[in-house]
């Protein structure tokens, strides 16, 4: 009875009962919260390095109840939603075009596999020197690191649109500005969706990459403030706040996507 | 002399076949060799005519379907479908997949009035239409269901009631059933010999499958492969089903055992 319960909990693949699936997510997370009670409060680090849980507390409620705080996120969110909106407003269409035509392919695809493959934290020197430290700069990093990985995921995503469907929009009268508008674009809205959502991830990521180096405001530049006063407690609180806000615009995408494309197989 | 006139344009139009394909070739160049899918392949199917290709796998049955329907470019030859040399994809010839072809983000009405809506027809039109092949295929309680809800043999049903909404000169099935369970594919094989009779709509069916072929067509083009070529025409109008079922068995059989044969050297 008991090996039975055991063996259907370690099935590969297969759905276990929710109540477990809950268990296990609530488990890590008491389980990494007890190891920093531990560590913190019995002083097994130094508290420079690793402050307690009640201190981020009490410094996180703090840093809300400060309205230069929020001016602090407002400006991230900012500069993040620029440089992704950017991003997709250039790349989405690329995006499609080289998914679409193996022409376009041949334009855009090899250009953007290579640039890729250099870290856009390493234009920034670059990007400093040909637009300044303003806001340009921070959007403009978040539109390189951001953009290029779009242009690619978005051709393979159009890509993989099935033939077949094609074929058959043409044999039902379809000519071919028709199947790009009425066929191949909302085939993949589920898909763009779910890379837009993805890339969001990475939008954050640069935007702490352009604060950490060259700003005087926003999240990063906070964490940066914090690391220069040993303030250990606000490095923790900003790290925090910018993963709950990643979390919140994730929801957001995951919710909007149900919503919006209650027709597509496979859930969210 | 007008009317004498006349009568002989009526007379030449009745003997035009519905499709007229004449030593039609196809050859697929790959990197290192040179592929003949189809070999001076000629066939006919004449207007409101069922008939089947039948053959082996990879003997160029989709390939002769998809240059019919205008998909695929014949590399020599002929094909002409009610009197018109195909040069490209065009809504006069409706075409069935054996891949599930429905467009996920329409509603089975929505898939059903597509190619009316590219047609430029009012939603009033179209809804009359897509009402009348809603209850065709027997699918009225689905109208406004998902492709995602559908079992597969409803799927193919949409399928075929989308390429008719559009009334298309021909019909091309490539495997329609061939995804499908046997029971699911029989009520489909019965499904689409009435829709047949009842809309008289030119039919060619590919099938690996001989007893289908047998019981839906009126005639049947054995393929052979590597060169893809027709190796015999077969009438299969014979009479050997009564109201779906099968009365001659013993015809049957040996028309059943001579495909067989052509099938198998
Ligand atoms: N684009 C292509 N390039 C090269 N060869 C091709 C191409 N399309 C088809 N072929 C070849 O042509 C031959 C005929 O293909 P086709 O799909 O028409 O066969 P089929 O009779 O429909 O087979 P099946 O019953 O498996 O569907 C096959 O051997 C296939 O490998
Ligand atoms: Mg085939």
């Amino acid at each position: 009875m008991k090996k039975n319960k055991w063996n259907k909990l370690l099935a590969i693949r297969e759905d276990i009962p929710k109540k477990w699936y809950l268990l296990g997510i609530l488990f890590t997370f008491i389980f990494l919260f007890i190891i920093w009670n531990a560590l913190s409060f019995m002083k097994l680090v130094d508290e420079v390095f690793l402050p307690t849980p009640v201190e981020v507390v009490i410094s996180f409620i703090l840093s809300m109840v400060d309205s230069a705080y929020w001016g602090e996120i407002g400006i991230s969110v900012y500069r993040v939603f620029m440089g992704f909106l950017l991003a997709c407003l250039v790349g989405i269409p690329l995006g499609i075009l080289a998914g679409t035509f193996k022409f376009a392919e041949s334009l855009i695809i090899p250009v953007s596999e290579f640039i890729r493959y250099m870290p856009a934290a390493a234009f920034i020197p670059l990007i400093m020197v040909w637009v300044g430290i303003g806001e340009p700069a921070k959007i403009l990093v978040i539109f390189i690191g951001c953009f290029f990985q779009l242009v690619l995921i978005v051709a393979d995503d159009t890509n993989r649109i099935s033939k077949d469907l094609l074929s058959a929009s043409y044999t039902l009268g379809a000519n071919r500005f028709q199947v790009i508008t009425r066929v191949i674009i909302p085939a993949m809205l589920p898909k763009l969706m779910a890379t837009m959502r993805l890339i969001m991830g990475w939008a954050w990521t640069y935007l702490v990459v352009a604060e950490l180096v060259a700003a005087d405001s926003g999240l990063g530049y906070s964490i940066m403030k914090a690391q220069r006063f040993l303030d250990t407690e606000s490095i923790f609180v900003g790290i925090i706040v910018i993963g709950l806000l990643g979390l919140i615009i994730d929801r957001c995408f995951a919710m909007a996507n149900k919503k919006l494309f209650p027709w597509a197989e496979g859930g969210n | 002399m007008g009317v004498a006139l006349k009568s002989e344009i009526i007379q030449v139009r009745k003997e035009q076949p519905e499709i007229d394909i004449r030593g039609l070739s196809k050859v697929y160049q790959t990197k290192n060799n040179r592929f003949e899918a189809l070999k001076d392949v000629s066939l006919h199917v004449n207007n409101e005519e069922f008939v089947s290709i039948l053959g082996p796998s990879g003997c160029g049955k989709s390939t002769i379907l998809r240059i019919l329907a205008g998909l695929e470019e014949a590399s020599s030859g002929n094909v002409r479908v009610a009197g018109h040399e195909v040069t490209g994809p065009s809504a006069e010839r409706g075409m069935v997949f054996q891949s599930y072809t429905l467009f996920p983000w329409l509603t089975v009405r929505e898939n059903i009035e597509f190619g009316l809506k590219l047609k430029g027809l009012k939603a009033k039109e179209r809804k009359e239409i897509s009402d009348k092949y809603l209850e065709l295929v027997g699918l009225e309680r689905f109208a406004n269901s998902y492709g995602k809800e559908l079992s597969g043999g409803m799927k193919q049903r949409v399928a075929i009631a989308r390429s008719m909404a559009n009334s298309p000169d021909v019909l091309l099935m490539d495997e329609p059933f061939g995804a499908l369970d046997a029971q699911t594919k029989q009520s489909m094989q019965h499904l689409l010999l009435d829709i047949w009779k009842k809309e008289k709509t030119t039919i060619v069916f590919i099938t690996h499958d001989i007893d289908e072929s047998l019981f839906l067509s009126q005639r049947i083009y054995v393929m052979d492969a590597r060169p893809g070529r027709i190796s015999e025409e077969i009438d299969a109008d014979l009479g050997l089903f009564k109201d779906g079922e099968l009365v001659d068995v013993d015809r049957f059989m040996k028309m059943k055992k001579h495909i067989i044969s052509l099938l198998k050297h």
